[in-house]
């Protein structure tokens, strides 16, 4: 009986499940590849993608961390920035009705169109993919946190302003916290679009042989045939995106877990 | 029909210093929507005044006009014999409670309470001693490091009053406080609100559209009609303090709520055979 309920905790299941369905995917796509006798270069096992990810790791692991610094940074980047404009924008609705659109621009501008000229007009590698990938990642930042500071509650805001508020301190005391949990679902988004974006930007720039991110191993190991290396780096660039996110889930626990309804325990 | 209710207010409370004087304020909508015809009403220091009435007679209105959310169209409201906006901030001792808490969901009892003083940038350390004398007063002490969503509604209330209570205020105006509370939870809380008012001498103005509530707690209290808003009457309740719930079961109680019931009834009709007309 207590085994049991041990198998039915939330907690439990919210690992056990999503363990089972990869080790059924695995499993069946291990079996397809050895019953079929597919060749490596067409699709690998995943025995072999995980040998591959060990022999090779000395070169992988290079790239992992060429793409997650670039990652990280755009996101910070854009998270400083979006934050800013945000700010900007609450400020007066006639700001954010003669910037909204080119917020929308920017967001509408397909990345892989506007790498190019970024690349061309960046002389230094890591900041030309930064700036990229925070173009990508900026506009969830902007839309939730604008959106979070605007919802506040209509009461609150008129006791503020019986008690004489400053815009200052409105925005620390009201605004900012309401805008919380808003900030945090922008970040979730975010997060995923920097490594696409350094993913999308290496792609570009990579050709040129000036980075060896993931996305460059992916290229070169395009060129080369090696397919099961391809996989690998694949597999490491799902696994640092699974990662951000359940960072982003982390840190939003740890801001809202106490008194936001989205983080309460649903058991 | 209506008394001269400065004189009446005056010889109640034994004072004669109006707290509120609204003349001939109004408010019409940029659409032409009238929520409130011209009214003229004065509060003395030490009145607990209600304003009842049905919904859309713009008791709500009136509230928000004299707390300085609303600016009247037309018309003038003194605090204290000045125009609020002369009024020092010394001087401006008004609270204001919402229907709802309004509190904020993030920030715990003691710091929801401190609010105000801390817009008002008063040191922390004599804030936290007013934080918790008024927690004492509305009987939250224990509950200083909650966060709201772990109290129940009459707890919540209770938080929003002690923030109101915090400042020191002269003048409560409060926005039908206890209307989404359940009736044991707001008798109780009529009960303590009437024992603060006494203690603090406060001047209270108090929304609602219970009759019973206003004839329990109220010196006077104002009538509204709806369509357009304005007041229809005056009723004095010269009864005793402190009034316990025994006052409710009594034969001059139910014949205040009846006076009180008919006079809504009779502005409804009114206001139907004229919207016939």
């Amino acid at each position: 009986m207590t085994r049991v309920a041990a198998f039915a905790s939330p907690r439990v299941q919210r690992i056990l499940y999503p363990a089972l369905v990869a080790v059924v995917l695995l499993g069946s796509w291990q079996a397809l590849v050895t019953g079929f006798k597919l060749p490596p270069y067409l699709v690998p096992s995943p025995l072999l993608m995980f040998q591959t990810l060990v022999t090779d790791w000395q070169s992988l692991g290079g790239s992992l961390l060429v793409t997650l610094k670039i990652t990280l940074l755009s996101f910070i980047a854009a998270t400083v920035v979006g934050v800013l404009i945000s700010f900007l924008f609450v400020q007066s609705r006639k700001i954010e009705t003669a910037l909204f659109p080119y917020a929308v621009l920017l967001q509408v501008t397909p990345i892989v169109a506007v790498a190019p000229l970024i690349i061309i007009w960046v002389k230094d590698p890591t900041a030309s993919l930064v700036m990229c990938a925070s173009l990508v990642a900026l506009f969830p930042i902007i839309s939730n946190t604008t959106l979070g500071l605007r919802s506040i509650d209509p009461d609150l805001q008129s006791y503020f302003a019986m008690n004489r508020a400053s815009r200052l301190q409105t925005l620390v005391r009201l605004r900012i916290p309401s805008a919380l949990p808003y900030f945090f679902g922008g970040l979730r988004i975010s997060s995923g679009l920097a490594l696409i974006g350094a993913v999308v930007a290496e792609f570009v720039a990579g050709t040129g042989g000036a980075a060896t991110g993931l996305a460059y191993q992916i290229l070169m190991a395009g060129y080369q045939l090696n397919i099961p290396r391809m996989f690998a780096a694949l597999l490491l660039i799902s696994l640092a995106g699974v990662g951000l996110f359940a960072l982003m889930a982390w840190l939003t626990k740890l801001a809202l877990g106490s008194w936001h309804a989205s983080e309460l325990s649903r058991d | 029909m209506r008394e001269p209710p400065a004189a009446l207010a005056g010889a109640l409370q034994g004072s004669a210093t109006p707290a509120v004087e609204v003349l001939s304020a109004h408010k019409t909508y940029p659409n032409g929507t009238v929520a409130l015809q011209p009214v003229e009403l004065t509060v003395q220091e030490g009145e607990f005044v209600t304003l009842l009435g049905p919904s859309g007679c713009g008791k709500s209105t009136l509230l928000k006009m004299i707390a300085g959310l609303l600016e009247p169209t037309d018309g003038r409201l003194l605090l204290w014999r000045k125009p609020v906006a002369a009024l020092e901030e010394s001087q401006r001792k008004l609270a204001f409670v919402f229907q709802s808490p309004t509190l904020m969901p993030w920030a715990s009892v003691a710091a929801n309470v401190r609010l105000p003083l801390d817009l008002a940038g008063v040191a922390r350390a004599e804030a936290d001693s007013r934080v918790m004398d008024a927690l004492a007063l509305v009987g939250l002490a224990k509950f200083a490091s909650a966060l709201p969503r772990n109290l129940s509604g009459g707890m919540q209330m209770r938080v929003s009053i002690a923030r109101s209570l915090v400042v020191q205020p002269n003048l409560l105006l409060m926005d039908e406080p206890f209307g989404a509370l359940d009736e044991i939870t707001r008798h109780k809380l009529d009960a303590d609100l009437l024992a603060l008012w006494r203690e603090k001498k406060l001047t209270v103005i108090f929304v609602t559209h219970s009759i019973h509530e206003a004839v329990f707690l109220s010196t006077r209290v104002v009538m509204m009609a709806a369509r357009p808003g304005r007041i229809t009457e005056e009723v004095l309740i010269d009864e005793p303090y402190p009034r316990s719930h025994d006052f409710m079961v009594t034969p001059r109680f139910a014949a205040y709520a009846k006076r009180l019931q008919d006079s809504l009834l009779r502005a409804s009709h009114d206001t139907d055979e004229e919207n016939r007309a």
